[in-house]
């Protein structure tokens, strides 16, 4: 028994691989917000006057809110004034080939795993690496740009298709909708915007790295993604940060549309610093992700693998407002240590027919606390619609825990909503057989959880699949071994 | 080739094995035959080294060398197979995967290179008609929804890859109808060697019709209290377990 714990903390207690910082010239402005540094950070942007006006709007309506405290997790006071809100490389931020861009920047990325050059090559997948606020490289650009897809930063996004941004941006995360979503709609620094136009189906997985680099720059990311009529996509979001003691805010947003028909799929594997085994730093990760089925028949699904980050607030969600449309909700929750997760779905039933379905796969070890918070509401207009949500919670020892905060409405009768959950331990018995078979426990343990987490990962793309799995294994070691 | 000398473990505080003493040769099929609660399962968890048991007295060589110094992990690499009485399912790990990975583990501690998969499938289909395995079974998760029967044979199956120098059978024939017995035991006989060694825990002499033991030891009150040949299992078998007990004072 005490030998197993001892083993399952050996796992827990892996340190973070991609702990290293890249020692690149920033230009930062003074730490602190008010209404002079949003509008500075618009001037710096350049922006047209629609976007300060978003902002502004924003910064004023997050200025009567406060910070949301339902969620099972201990949050440490935040000094919003003691952040600096932009932060962009210094040299050129666009570059041709390879040979212009910095050095150090490619060798973070080859620390990563993911190499630039190897990425040029990796078929079917167009990178825009964002590191600190400003996008440094975008590939496959031309590509796409043959079917008309829009795939970009997303300030150039404001300087070059103004009109899009302008009709989509806010409509499924409105400005203050939530403190932090007010927060990032306010002093947002860049992100990715993609346009998929009518009835095209983008032939390759659009993928963006993200990275949070500079110290004490809180990261705000906004992601807009619209699909037009008859049109498909699939978008991976993948992100890992370097070690830090410091703890670092990042409250990205992400918005989906999808017009009649059209389908998204959002992928993300999130990997950012989690803090040491003493929970000493660590990101403070509070994101908004929703997407909105606004046409008849769409769909929008959400996979997310999540390992990393002190404290996890995120809750990708669906509002189905077209008849016939599809939500669906796939995680694999991971934590470690002292990490903390408060995550799941939201799936709003707004037109008839409507479809979503649920799946969390919970994963706890170490000192760490793993919720699982969904809401299912089927508004009395909804006939006919239905919900299955299945939460289950792996338990890797006695110190950690998994709670599952499940709220359903129900408006109409003829809809059905199903909740599943179960709560397991992770068997000594279960490990043992493998040791006997030659396996040692933390080949054992990744093995096992890997199962366990299969369903889930079985929807990620090929390329992230792998990864994932990986990754998953990297974040127990130490916890069982 | 496995030496007890003395052993005691105990679980939780409670003593099970009171001084066992054991050698088991190259070759040789020993029976360790008992009434339930004598220890029998014990020894065979405490030789493939499971962390409940603590070893209060006693050594076990194997080969030569300190079994109980080993982690389980190596205790198996280096020939010590277990054909557990009750085999877990592991929900979502592919047998296939399972399977592949543990012949790996084995062939890197030989200094082996690592089968890839076309020759880990080819081997494996080798393996199957020894214990009459389907597909269907090692398409599946582990032991997962296998029926009594099918899970002892994939244990037989698992050892049958494995190839170790000492197998030890906890309570193989438990739970098994008449042909699933034949088909299991038949896989183990088929499997003996000059070199393999067996271990046969068993709590009834029918598996010892099919599995000729050259030695039966009855284990009572967590020592082995007789020994002799197969003969015993008969007497056993004919007398019932009250006679052991009575011998010994109860």
């Amino acid at each position: 028994m005490e030998e197993q714990d001892k083993i399952l903390n050996d796992v827990t207690q892996g340190e973070y691989k991609y702990g290293f910082v890249t020692d690149i010239e920033t230009d930062i402005i003074d730490k602190g917000l008010n209404e002079d540094v949003i509008r500075l950070i618009s001037a710096k942007k350049e922006e047209p006057e629609f976007m300060l006006n978003f902002r502004l709007e924003a910064y004023r309506k997050w200025l009567k809110m406060k910070m949301p405290n339902w969620a099972y997790l201990k949050v440490p006071p935040i000094d919003f004034q003691a952040i600096s809100y932009y932060a962009a490389p210094k040299k050129g931020p666009k570059y041709e080939s390879l040979d212009e861009v910095d050095p150090e920047l490619l060798d973070t990325f080859n620390k990563l795993g993911i190499p630039l050059e190897e990425q040029k090559h990796l078929a079917g997948v167009a990178v825009d690496a964002v590191i600190d606020s400003v996008s440094v490289k975008t590939t496959f650009k031309d590509t796409l740009a043959e079917k008309g897809i829009i795939f970009c930063s997303f300030s150039e996004a404001v300087k070059d298709h103004p009109d899009l941004v302008k009709k989509y941006l806010g409509q499924a995360v409105p400005v203050a909708d939530n403190y932090f979503a007010a927060l990032n709609s306010a002093v947002f620094s860049d992100g990715s915007f993609c346009y998929i136009p009518k009835g095209v189906r983008c032939p390759m997985e659009l993928s963006t790295y993200f990275r949070i680099n500079a110290a004490n720059t809180g990261q705000f990311e906004r992601t807009l993604i619209v699909a037009d009529d008859d049109s498909y996509v699939s978008y991976l979001e993948g992100c890992t940060a370097p070690m830090r003691d410091e703890n670092q805010l990042h409250a990205a947003v992400v918005e989906i549309i999808a017009l009649d028909r059209a389908e998204v799929k959002y992928s993300t594997v999130q990997n950012w610093y989690p803090g040491d085994k003493n929970g000493k730093g660590g990101i403070y990760n509070f994101v908004t992700k929703r997407g909105v089925c606004r046409g008849v028949s769409s769909k929008i699904s959400w996979t997310q693998v999540e390992t990393g980050s002190a404290i996890t607030w995120k809750y990708p969600s669906c509002i189905l407002m077209g008849d016939n449309s599809i939500g669906e909700f796939n995680s694999v929750a991971v934590t470690n240590n002292h990490q903390q997760a408060d995550t799941g779905s939201k799936m709003i039933h707004i037109g008839r027919n409507t479809k979503s379905t649920i799946v969390s796969k919970g994963i706890s070890a170490g000192k760490s606390e793993n919720s699982y918070r969904g809401l299912v509401k089927v508004m009395p207009k909804a006939t006919n619609s239905r919900n299955f949500s299945q939460c289950d919670s792996l338990l890797l020892n006695d110190t950690c825990g998994a709670h599952t905060f499940p709220y359903i409405e129900v408006g109409n009768k003829s809809s059905v909503v199903e909740h599943e959950a179960t709560t397991s331990k992770i068997g000594e018995d279960q490990i043992f057989y493998c040791n006997q078979r030659g396996i040692d426990t933390e080949t054992a343990i990744g093995m096992i959880v890997n199962g366990y987490a299969k369903e889930v990962l079985n929807k990620l793309p090929m390329e992230f699949a792998v990864e994932a799995q990986k990754l998953l294994q990297i974040s127990l070691e130490g916890s069982v071994g | 080739m496995l030496k007890i000398k003395d052993l005691y473990a105990s679980v939780e505080g409670m003593e099970i094995l009171k001084g066992i003493n054991l050698e088991v040769k190259p070759g040789e099929v020993h029976a360790i035959m008992g009434p339930n609660g004598s220890g029998k399962s014990t020894l065979a968890n405490v030789l493939a080294g499971k962390e409940d048991y603590e070893i209060t007295n006693g050594e076990v060589v194997f080969e030569g060398e300190d079994l109980l110094e080993k982690s389980p992990e190596e205790r198996a690499k280096e020939g010590i197979f277990l054909s557990f009485q009750y085999p877990v399912e592991i929900p979502g790990v592919p047998m296939v995967n399972f399977l592949k990975t543990s012949v790996n583990e084995h062939r890197k501690h030989k200094g082996l290179k690592e089968l890839t998969a076309g020759e880990f499938l080819k081997l494996m289909r080798e393996k199957m008609d020894l214990v009459d395995m389907h597909t269907k079974l090692t398409n599946r998760m582990v032991n997962e929804g296998f029926s009594g029967g099918e899970k002892k044979k994939n244990e037989i199956f698992q050892m049958a890859l494995l190839e170790p120098k000492l197998a030890i059978l906890d309570e193989t024939d438990s739970g098994l109808d008449i042909d699933a017995l034949k088909t299991v035991a038949n896989g183990v006989n088929a499997l003996k060697s000059p070199e393999r060694s067996t271990i046969v825990v068993t709590h009834y002499q029918r598996l010892l019709d099919y599995i000729v033991p050259d030695f039966v030891h009855i284990l009572y009150q967590g020592k082995i209290v007789k020994t002799a040949g197969k003969e015993l299992a008969f007497q056993l078998e004919e007398k019932g377990y009250d006679w052991i007990k009575s011998e010994n004072g109860n």
